[in-house]
């Protein structure tokens, strides 16, 4: 089919509006997305990008606005209306049922009758008909808690197309994929973009929206504020649209001068509630003045060695040095451990670093409310809570500047720049930053990163968590890899590692549990 | 983006209970109505019988008194994330703690004994709260479970002591033998009469000041000490508090001690402001009514107090209109009491979503989504 004359329009947004309460979540988004493309949206946390996939796919409705399918006016009240349209969504997290087959749960909600046994024949037919024409196999008997991240998202795919999906909403799809599994994933999207699937992409990593879109869209505080054909535009125009200022994409940082070994952990075996080793015997070293970033899928044990290295779990073996001493197993507890120099930014600001309902003044002085400066003896002055988080937000720029307001209402950006004042300016020796920047803008990004360097460059040991390999690319001094509770790999990357694909590809290997043995 | 709306507090804590006792009020007329008594009738019977008269007055205010401290003591284990159903043996032994003082004590000038018999009422409600605290933290037993268990332990063990140990040589009724006259506390009529003031005889006597001392005092513990912070934080986010340094088992145990501590007030006012004697079933449920007080007063000092004077105008005047009104009788006010409890606990979010709506719609100043 040649594309001479505009392709038609899939799907069609004109002047969407969306409030909640004070919140003007979309303002007057107009979106046209062509039949058979590939169409990616970004944007910053917050940018409204959710809001407008949820309108199209009958989560909320709009305050105004049209929405055009195949250029006919639709109304989208539920989920179902959207699917009924030919509109299927694969969400971050997967909805899907651990327990039950790959057949059981695309066959969920569209059984065709009381008896199962002619909707289940059917399906596994039009399984088997996907397997062959978009490369979308999938043994339909596995149980889905079995399968593999990749695999489990292919079988959300497939739920959206056995509905009779025309039009796919992906959104973050590559935040748990490995690099392969990613590239796997758009080979996939490739082969349902020529068979005419419209496919739209939301995603805030830059990279992949260059590699797969054909078009592309920014939305910032609401609006749409650019649209354009992927190959006329460049991710430094992208990232600026995004902020509405220019970023760096990479962080800016001199050499790194690494000082004496201030953390080590020595064949550390953390494990689970049922005894399975979450941590097996994983032991390196952090030196100060340099940041190490440990690398990994999600759910490979990063988080429990982590939480293990901050005294929160308990060690069944080995043991952990802080500045060449041992700390006794009588001091392995968050208190102790705090007392000795360590600060540890918690991978989850809202299940574990601050208290959602207190005020941020409070939450400010989690886990340093026994600090003498906060009040005579048994007292915590809220007067001194107050204006030491005042002073702290002058220095960190947390908006909006009211020590007094409730922990819950800043956003997500904000909320972990609080956790990052209080634990950088305790002045630390050693750093444990769990994804320092997940759900935080562009921006604030940016202030992170720089501080994290600067904490490195005055000779503080600095370990990052993040499943974001461009984050570990850009920050890290040595990079470690954690597969499956293992240590798989201790490399240095080469200077602009992350455009050096034999590089990316080496360290996508050792994230998949290739280890230089068996390579 | 959708961040959950959140009241100002002073709608938290005012508008919304008021909104709930109106509520229970409407349908609480409603019934009464039904069995043929007016409800404007029953209403004035029940003000003026509670807030009427300087007796009445009293009589409301002895009752508040309890409330209080139950209250507090339920609130205070809210904070920390507990459910201290056990009220009622918590206050039981505190009466046994006083009464030991008080009767082996007699030697001691008032100004002593009666200190050192709260003390003990405290000591010995603190334990009763630490042991289901200890089972929870170490031994992860349900809260509800044990404390509902140590009330009936509380219980036994009261009526053996008080049949076996502790009765007045010669009497025929489980209960201890007068205590020593300084070991009463002053009553409200002999204080006001000092000043010249003539009241009629009630029960209310100075532990309602204690009350009011405690609620105070609770508020400074939990809103401005670090203790406070670690209490208020484990019952918030008991991740965040391991996260934080803070040991929830240690937390849990010492909220436990003191909402004993606090429940046992109703010893205070019972055995040694009112009844100079232990006998048995003093606390008559004030320790499960305390549960409705803590959650009408949204777990905070100043709105236990409010609820406890609510509850003692409802104990009072119900008294009053069952008195009054053939019709209605003293279970119609446990019903009422019911449907309080229902609207301002059960029913709590009732119309807050409604009045988050009105606020929002209203010009914001600085709460709310950002």
């Amino acid at each position: 089919m040649t594309t001479a004359v505009p392709a038609p329009a899939a799907i069609e947004l004109i002047g969407i509006d969306k409030s909640f309460g004070a919140v003007h979540a979309n303002k007057a988004v107009t979106l046209r997305v062509a039949a058979g493309s590939i169409h990616g949206i970004v944007g910053e946390n917050g940018a409204g990008k959710s809001t407008l996939m949820s309108i199209l796919y009958g989560f909320y409705e709009a305050d105004r606005g049209e929405i055009q399918v195949g250029g006919a006016p639709v109304r989208i009240a539920s989920s179902r209306d959207a699917i009924r349209h030919g509109i299927g969504m694969v969400h971050q997290h997967f909805m899907l049922v651990d327990t039950l087959s790959v057949l059981d749960n695309v066959m969920l909600g569209a059984e065709g009758g009381a008896l199962v046994a002619r909707g289940a024949a059917a399906i596994r037919l039009k399984l088997a008909e996907f397997g062959r024409a978009y490369g979308l196999t999938v043994d339909p008997d596995a149980l889905v808690g079995t399968l593999g991240v990749g695999l489990q998202q292919r079988v959300e795919i497939l739920k959206a197309l056995v509905r009779g999906a025309t039009i796919l909403i992906l959104d973050e799809p590559t935040a748990v994929l490995t690099p392969a599994e990613a590239d796997q994933l758009f080979a996939m999207l490739d082969r349902l973009r020529r068979e005419n699937k419209t496919v739209i992409l939301i995603t805030h990593k830059l990279r992949e929206i260059m590699a797969v879109t054909d078009r592309v869209s920014v939305m910032r505080r609401g609006e749409m504020v650019l649209t354009t054909d992927t190959a006329a535009t460049s991710p430094a125009q992208l990232a600026d649209a995004m902020v509405g200022r220019r970023v760096l994409l990479t962080v800016a940082k001199g050499a790194s001068t690494p000082g004496p070994v201030r953390l080590e952990a020595r064949n550390i075996t953390v494990l689970g509630h049922n005894g399975v080793p979450l941590v097996s015997d994983v032991s390196f070293t952090v030196r100060g003045g340099e940041i190490a970033g440990l690398a990994g899928v999600a759910g490979n044990g990063q988080s429990e060695l982590l939480e293990a290295l901050a005294g929160i779990r308990p060690l069944a073996s080995g043991e952990i040095l802080i500045d060449g001493c041992p700390v006794p197993s009588a001091a392995h507890n968050p208190k102790a451990i705090r007392a000795l120099g360590l600060a540890h930014v918690p991978e989850d600001r809202h299940r574990m670093g601050l208290v959602m309902p207190f005020e941020a003044a409070e939450s400010a002085v989690l886990g340093i409310h026994g600090d003498p400066a906060f009040g005579a003896g048994p007292w915590l002055s809220r007067r001194r809570i107050v204006a030491d988080l005042a002073r702290k937000m002058a220095g960190y720029d947390i908006r909006p500047a009211d020590p007094r307001l409730k922990t819950a209402n800043f956003s997500g950006g904000n909320q972990q720049k609080i956790v990052l004042a209080r634990e950088m300016e305790r002045d630390p020796g050693i750093v444990l930053a769990g994804q320092p920047t997940r759900g935080v803008d562009i921006g604030a990004i940016e202030f992170i990163h720089k501080r994290l360097v600067a904490l490195r460059d005055a000779g503080k040991a600095v370990l990052v968590v993040s499943v974001e390999l461009d984050e570990i690319m850009a920050l890290s001094d040595v990079i470690l890899v954690m597969c499956g509770g293992r240590l798989t790999g201790r490399r240095t990357p080469p200077p602009d590692a992350a455009s050096d694909d034999t590089f990316v590809g080496e360290l996508g290997l050792l994230m998949a549990g290739v280890t230089e043995q068996a390579a | 983006m959708s961040a959950p709306i959140s009241l100002p507090r002073w709608a938290d804590l005012i508008l919304v209970p008021l909104l709930s006792v109106a509520t229970a009020f409407l349908v609480g007329g409603l019934v009464v109505a039904a069995i043929g008594v007016s409800p404007w009738e029953a209403t004035k019977t029940l003000i003026t019988g509670s807030l009427g008269s300087g007796e009445a007055l009293g009589f409301t205010l002895y009752y508040t008194t309890d409330f209080i401290f139950t209250g507090l003591a339920v609130a205070l284990a809210f904070q920390a994330g507990l459910f201290n159903i056990g009220g009622e043996g918590q206050a039981t032994l505190g009466g046994l703690g006083a009464a030991l003082v008080c009767l082996y004590g007699g030697g001691l000038p008032g100004w002593l004994l009666i200190p050192l018999a709260i003390l003990a009422a405290a000591l010995f409600g603190a334990l009763w709260g630490l042991v289901p605290g200890y089972l929870q933290a170490r031994r992860g037993s349900h809260i509800v479970i044990t404390t509902i268990m140590f009330n009936w332990l509380a219980s036994t063990l009261m009526g053996y002591l008080l049949v076996n140990t502790l009765r007045a040589p010669k009497s025929m009724e489980p209960e201890t033998a007068r205590f020593p006259d300084q070991a009463a506390i002053p009553s409200a009529k002999s204080i006001l009469g000092v000043f010249g003031i003539d009241t009629a005889a009630t029960p209310l006597n100075l532990s309602f000041v204690l009350a009011l001392g405690c609620a105070l005092a609770l508020w400074i513990f939990v809103w401005r000490t670090r203790k406070g912070y670690e209490i208020r934080t484990t019952g918030a986010n008991p991740t965040a508090a391991i996260y934080g340094g803070i040991a929830p088992a240690a937390i849990v145990m010492l909220t436990m001690a003191l909402s004993g501590a606090l429940a046992s007030g109703v010893a205070v006012n019972e055995i040694m402001g009112v009844q100079n004697r232990l006998l048995l079933e003093f606390t008559a449920g004030y320790g499960f009514v305390g549960i409705a007080v803590a959650l009408m007063g949204r777990a905070h000092p100043l709105g236990v107090v409010l609820a406890s004077l609510l509850f003692g105008i409802l104990y009072q005047g119900g008294a009053e209109l069952a008195f009054d009104q053939p019709k209605i009788s003293r279970d119609m006010i446990v019903a009422i009491q019911g449907f309080v409890v229902l609207f301002a606990g059960a029913l709590d979010g009732l119309y807050r979503p409604h009045l988050a709506r009105v606020f929002t719609a209203l010009p914001r100043t600085r709460s709310g989504p950002i």
